[in-house]
């Protein structure tokens, strides 16, 4: 009879018999999408808030597409769960000194404020498509759907008068103000989930929140800087054919221009976060190493030995080192951005990799090893959720949404709502 | 309303808010509890004698066929461990299928890579480790739980309850000694409860009724007359992982600073 997480564990030398890897990867892409999350609100905030004026076209799209992530942040953990429909009883009966028990609190709090924002960054765009659309004769199916959405999103406010939006605009400021500790304080919590396991000597840190949250923001900016030139290109592929009657004013150029100086700005607050996030990790190594107490000598065989590459090449090398000198390098292109935001976002990843499948790579006795094998090929339930296709579809779904979310609330050919 | 009045009023609902709220305090059943009942006159506490014990696996036999943990299943709720220190310094240990069929070689069960061969001349020392849930007195995995499904009993043995585990493995990660696992029927999280439903009744755990060589005892430390509580108090005694700060209640006689 197969022991949840005895399919995807190879021991080594001595290991406790009831240990396997239980955190797999859905517990790896769990920190990953929350950081997502958190890492594309702060990048908002950064116009809301600080009035950066040159993020203003990526504020919107950024939390847009926050929203689409967040709605995906949860499912890896129900992915994981052994009793996924029991999950429901973390909201029932909370047991608070756990971390995992705060998960509803943070997340609706969080949720209730990226959606009040967004609200009060689109009433005007609601107002304006629902009005025409109720004065209209004999409307077709559609549009009374239309109608009916668009009507319920304005929630009977149809005040639009300059003095309102000024103050809808004052109520994003503070929303956005307190969103950013909020959501730090969602993506430190995942790193405290972590960080307070005292039984194991990998995570136990205090520095485990605050590593989380650098490595959030910069995955979240790398992951809007993607999304952002996708998004851009499509659209300057469709102005070359002029297949969009609503952008006809815009020409390709007109798109170039602005997608560059977005992608350049957005790229300098990148690596001003990828730089903490890196000495703060390279500093809880080097602590390690210093202080070296029992857990150090199993600590430094994965950590030099056994995970050498996915630490050291893929993670710092390959996910940090080369993004960075290709940001720093003078000139930034489009296409080098391209290559420079999927290294962050894997290296982002790696981290996750690290910490989570790193730290049940060694033994709680300190003499034996634990490899991770995911399942690539489902053949059954479990081997598909918590596999690499439950891992893509994880990666996958927010982009569908964002998709589906940017057709109620449209990130570009917007005229200025506040 | 006048400012008078208002305060007066406000002065009235803070009052009628916090009577019936100190009334709670004052009935709170756990202090009732404590105060009426005499299950806190129960500390459950473990004695392992590691000299004793030669490491047949019968405990390990009689808790999975008590407990309903299926045979097979390579997980189990106590195990034994071997330990055999050669000459060189090193040490070696092993639990192979968690000693459910005892030792049934001399070679050391090196997981994926194999089997070691070591010569008894080698040998300086070598002993057996029985392990079981230490039922801690501040016990990592009920803190860590997100939603209560494991907790402490009055009389120290923390159980989980199988309709409301949720199956997140948090409980799990965060046992410094590795005794959780999920059951592979239930799905739940799974550990040795001291067996609670016979100790309840009067009778001895599983794996204390079946040891030939009375390598594991169990006991009340409330009770001072009560053999274990004795020998605790009186013998040199060690506990696993002191430096965790968990407080396990498993006690060993003759632990070795090897033990894992």
């Amino acid at each position: 009879m197969m022991v949840h997480g005895e399919i995807w564990t190879a021991k080594e030398l001595f290991v406790y018999p009831n240990e396997y890897i239980y955190w797999s990867i859905q517990i790896v892409m769990y920190p990953f999408m929350t950081g997502l999350v958190a890492g594309a609100f702060v990048l908002s905030s950064l116009y809301h808030v600080f009035g950066i004026k040159q993020l203003k076209e990526m504020a919107r799209f950024a939390l847009v597409f926050s929203f689409a992530l967040l709605f995906v942040a949860p499912l890896p953990i129900v992915l994981h769960l052994q009793h996924p429909f029991r999950g429901i009883n973390v909201f029932m009966t909370p047991h608070f000194t756990s971390a995992i028990a705060a998960f509803g609190i943070v997340f609706f709090t969080y949720g209730a404020i990226v959606a009040s924002e967004l609200w009060f960054l689109y009433r005007k765009h609601f107002v304006e498509v629902a009005l025409p659309l109720k004065e209209k004769q004999d409307k077709t199916v559609g549009e009374w759907l239309k109608f009916f959405i668009f009507c319920t999103l304005t929630l009977g406010v149809y005040d639009i008068s300059e003095e309102t939006l000024k103050r809808d605009h004052k109520a994003i400021k503070v929303l956005a103000g307190i969103g950013i500790p909020v959501a730090c304080f969602l993506h430190g919590y995942a790193g405290f989930i972590f960080g307070s396991v005292k039984a194991n000597a990998l995570w136990m840190t205090p520095l485990m929140p605050v590593i989380f949250i650098m490595s959030a923001i910069v995955s979240g900016i790398a992951l809007c800087m993607l999304t952002y030139i996708m998004t851009m290109e499509i659209r300057k592929f469709l102005a070359s054919r002029k297949m969009t009657p609503t952008q006809r004013f815009q020409s390709k150029e007109d798109l170039k221009g602005v997608e560059v100086s977005v992608v350049r700005m957005t790229a300098k607050y990148l690596l001003f976060f990828m730089v903490f996030a890196i000495s703060l990790e390279l500093l809880d190594l080097i602590f390690r190493g210093y202080t070296a107490v029992k857990s150090w000598d199993v600590l430094r065989s994965v950590i030099y030995g056994r995970d050498f590459t996915d630490i050291f090449i893929f993670q710092y090398t390959i996910g940090n080192l080369i993004p960075l000198i290709l940001f720093l390098m003078p000139g930034l292109t489009i296409r080098r951005t391209i290559v420079g935001v999927i290294l962050v976002l894997f290296g982002v990843f790696m981290m996750r990799w690290n910490v989570v499948i790193g730290g049940q790579a060694f033994s709680l006795t300190f003499a034996g090893y634990m490899h991770y094998h995911m399942p690539i090929i489902p053949h059954d339930w479990e081997t598909f959720k918590e596999g690499l296709f439950g891992a893509v579809s994880v990666f996958i779904l927010p982009f569908i949404l964002f998709w589906m979310i940017a057709k109620v609330f449209p990130v570009f050919d917007l005229k200025e709502s506040h | 309303m006048n400012r008078r009045d208002f305060l007066k009023n406000t002065a009235r609902v803070i009052g009628g808010i916090t009577l019936p709220l100190t009334a709670f305090k004052i009935i709170n059943p756990r202090e009732l509890l404590a105060s009426t009942g005499d299950k806190t006159k129960v500390r459950w506490v473990f004695l392992v004698d590691t000299y004793k014990c030669v490491g047949c696996g019968m405990c390990v036999r009689a808790c999975k066929l008590e407990n309903g943990i299926p045979y097979d299943a390579k997980v189990t709720r106590t195990w034994v461990e071997r330990y055999v220190i050669t000459k060189d310094g090193k040490t070696h240990a092993d639990s192979p299928m968690g000693a459910r069929d005892g030792f049934t070689t001399s070679k050391i069960d090196l997981g994926i890579d194999g089997y070691e061969d070591i010569k008894n001349a080698d040998i300086d020392k070598g002993f057996f480790v029985p392990k079981l849930c230490n039922q801690c007195e501040n016990p990592p995995c009920v803190q860590v739980c997100p939603v209560g499904a494991t907790y402490q009993v009055p009389d120290g043995v923390v159980l989980v309850d199988r309709t409301w585990c949720i199956g997140c493995g948090y409980c799990i990660m965060a046992c410094p000694y590795g005794v959780r696992f999920f059951h592979p029927v239930y799905h739940t999280a799974e550990k040795c409860t001291f067996c609670y439903h016979r100790i309840t009744k009067g009778m001895k755990t599983a794996c204390v009724d079946t040891c030939p060589f009375g390598a594991r005892q169990i006991g009340n430390i409330k009770d001072p007359n009560d053999p274990v509580t004795k020998i605790i108090m009186t013998e040199r005694i060690g506990i696993l992982k002191e430096e965790y700060g968990t407080k396990p209640q498993v006690y060993y006689l003759g632990l070795d600073r090897e033990v894992k």
